[in-house]
């Protein structure tokens, strides 16, 4: 059973990786197309480099989902101090508007959202070209927001509600107490949720295709577009490049976190 | 109460989630039931989803056949990370949710390379002297893509639900006489169900609405909900048909979602993300 078990992990891994396999090895081939490999070549990441235009694509996407997620995070932890004291009732309306973007297919809220915009700007402010940078970031915003607050709240539950009792009691301020105490004790929270607003933002294709215009484009919107031109393949080299900078990331992030379990597993033995 | 002082913090919060979630979908309502010409009511628009109903239910038979395939193939893979060494779980999870975070579109892309007619894989088939097969533009390549896309949704939730099991209950069903089988069955089987609840939703969900895995791997046969409204907004056709379409796949999205959390009671924490 064990063996099975480890038979399909291993061909189940193979599948979720050779695609990227494929796209790393068109990185650094000769040839024209991803199909047929002839030789090898470093000239692609050479090319990419000249590239301004794709370059900056890369810094659209960089821009928005840092803007978005750092305004989504701090609008959405205060936002969570304020639900985890609403009355039952509301803070379950509260809860059930942070669902929809959650449960909403992603096509059904970028089209929403696109009409929204779309029928405020012409209609109302009789734009002619209503989807823009804004418009994207508001969308970025309200698809990160619900990733912060259902990581912020469970902290917030968990936390001992008397610590900031006692803060005040000692003279803090509101203010005080939870930038000295409460902030403290929900920063994991704060930190998964700001993380997983960022990746999301940073690799949402479907929303930000329905929600931006020719004005303002983001990396995933401009990689739609190659399914009416031809690919280019100095895109390659750059899925290469960001396939290794979140690869040493994510082993990073793993390892810093072991060496702390393992600190914390030693002092408690020590106790 | 001190606590009441804080309860004002959550009102902008609210005011942009009725803003840009309730009011958007309002909109989407108001698209829906108006005549894309004249402007005024029309249930013109609701009278023509008829004609994409089979395009509804392919996209829901091929959705549900990817999430049973993702099940079957995820779950063996997460009951073995959830048994693994520390470091090793550390080190797996992270390569389950590696490709989540890299492009899903050159992704695709990759597998368009791989299955097309004259792409890499039966570009060996020729080489080791078998015919070539068709494998693009068929049914079979947008439920791979399908799996291959969303298998990670599956799998953490899983894993998650797994390596919460006590040990101990395993072994007093053995000690109790079960057999593997029955332990599995008995046991690990029932405490795995909020996790497969929750990952059949989010496989389903994504794929049920895809339009680029179809559009990329499919052919003209293969056209699914998602592509038909892609195109009335992108390639211009009438929007207000595609936000009628818009409301019955959220429609059909709620009332799934709905069934699947009835089946579990209330999963607390049924979105395990990372």
């Amino acid at each position: 059973m064990k063996r099975a078990n480890r038979i399909m992990t291993v061909l189940i891994f193979i599948f979720l990786y050779i695609p990227m396999v494929v796209l790393i090895v068109a990185s650094f081939n000769t040839g024209k197309d991803i199909t047929d490999f002839s030789g090898f070549t470093l000239k692609q990441y050479a090319r990419l480099f000249q590239d301004r235009s794709l370059l900056k694509l890369l810094g659209n996407s960089l821009l928005i989902s840092v803007l978005a997620s750092f305004i989504a995070t701090v609008f959405g932890t205060v936002a969570a101090l304020g639900i985890h004291n609403l009355n039952p009732k509301m803070r379950k309306v509260a809860m059930t508007l942070t669902d929809i973007p959650m449960t909403n297919p992603d096509i059904v809220t970028g089209v929403s959202l696109s009409l929204l915009f779309v029928f405020v700007g012409t209609k109302m402010l009789g734009q002619r070209n209503s989807l823009t940078f804004w418009t994207l970031l508001i969308a970025h915003i309200t698809f990160n927001l619900p990733y912060v607050i259902l990581n912020v709240m469970p902290k917030l539950k968990q936390m001992d509600a008397s610590l900031t009792d006692a803060a005040m009691d000692l003279g803090c301020t509101r203010v005080q107490a939870f930038f000295k105490v409460t902030i403290h004790e929900i920063m994991p929270g704060v930190v998964s949720g700001a993380i997983m607003a960022f990746t999301m933002s940073l690799d949402d294709f479907v929303i930000s295709y329905f929600v931006t215009g020719p004005s303002f484009i983001t990396l995933p919107v401009e990689i739609y577009s190659y399914t009416k031109k031809p690919i280019q393949p100095k895109i390659y080299a750059m899925f290469t490049l960001l396939f290794l900078i979140i690869f040493a990331l994510m082993t990073a992030m793993n390892l810093t976190q072991l060496v702390s379990d393992r600190k914390k597993a030693a002092s408690h033995l020590g106790h | 109460m001190k606590k009441n002082k804080t309860v004002f913090l959550s009102v902008p919060y609210l005011v942009w989630m009725t803003a840009f979630t309730l009011i958007p979908l309002c909109v989407v309502a108001y698209y829906a039931l108006t005549d894309p010409v004249t402007g005024s009511f029309s249930l013109g628009n609701v009278k023509e989803l008829s004609l994409y109903m089979p395009v509804l239910w392919r996209s829901i038979g091929y959705s549900l056949v990817s999430a049973v395939l993702c099940l079957l193939l995820g779950y063996p893979v997460a009951y073995y990370i959830a048994h693994c060494g520390h470091v090793a779980q550390k080190f797996l999870y992270m390569l389950v949710m590696l490709p989540m975070c890299m492009s899903f579109l050159l992704r695709t892309l990759a597998w368009v390379g791989l299955l097309q007619d004259t792409g890499i894989l039966n570009n060996i088939l020729a080489a080791i002297g078998l015919p070539r097969l068709r494998m693009i533009r068929t049914p079979g390549a947008v439920v791979l893509g399908m799996v291959y896309n969303y298998l990670p949704y599956m799998i953490l939730p899983l894993y998650s639900t797994i390596v919460k099991i006590d040990g101990r209950l395993i072994e007093a069903a053995e000690d109790l006489g079960c057999n593997g089988i029955q332990v599995f069955s008995k046991v690990v089987l029932p405490l795995s169900v909020p996790g497969i609840l929750s990952g059949m939703t989010m496989v389903f969900v994504p794929a049920v609405s895809t339009f680029y895995i179809s559009q990329k791997l499919g052919g003209t046969d293969t056209v699914l909900i998602g592509d038909v409204i892609e195109r009335q907004f992108k390639q211009g056709s009438n929007p207000n048909l595609g936000a009628a379409l818009s409301l019955l796949l959220m429609i059909l999205v709620f009332v799934c979602t709905g069934i699947m959390n009835r089946f579990g009671g209330s999963s607390e924490e049924g979105s395990v993300m990372v």
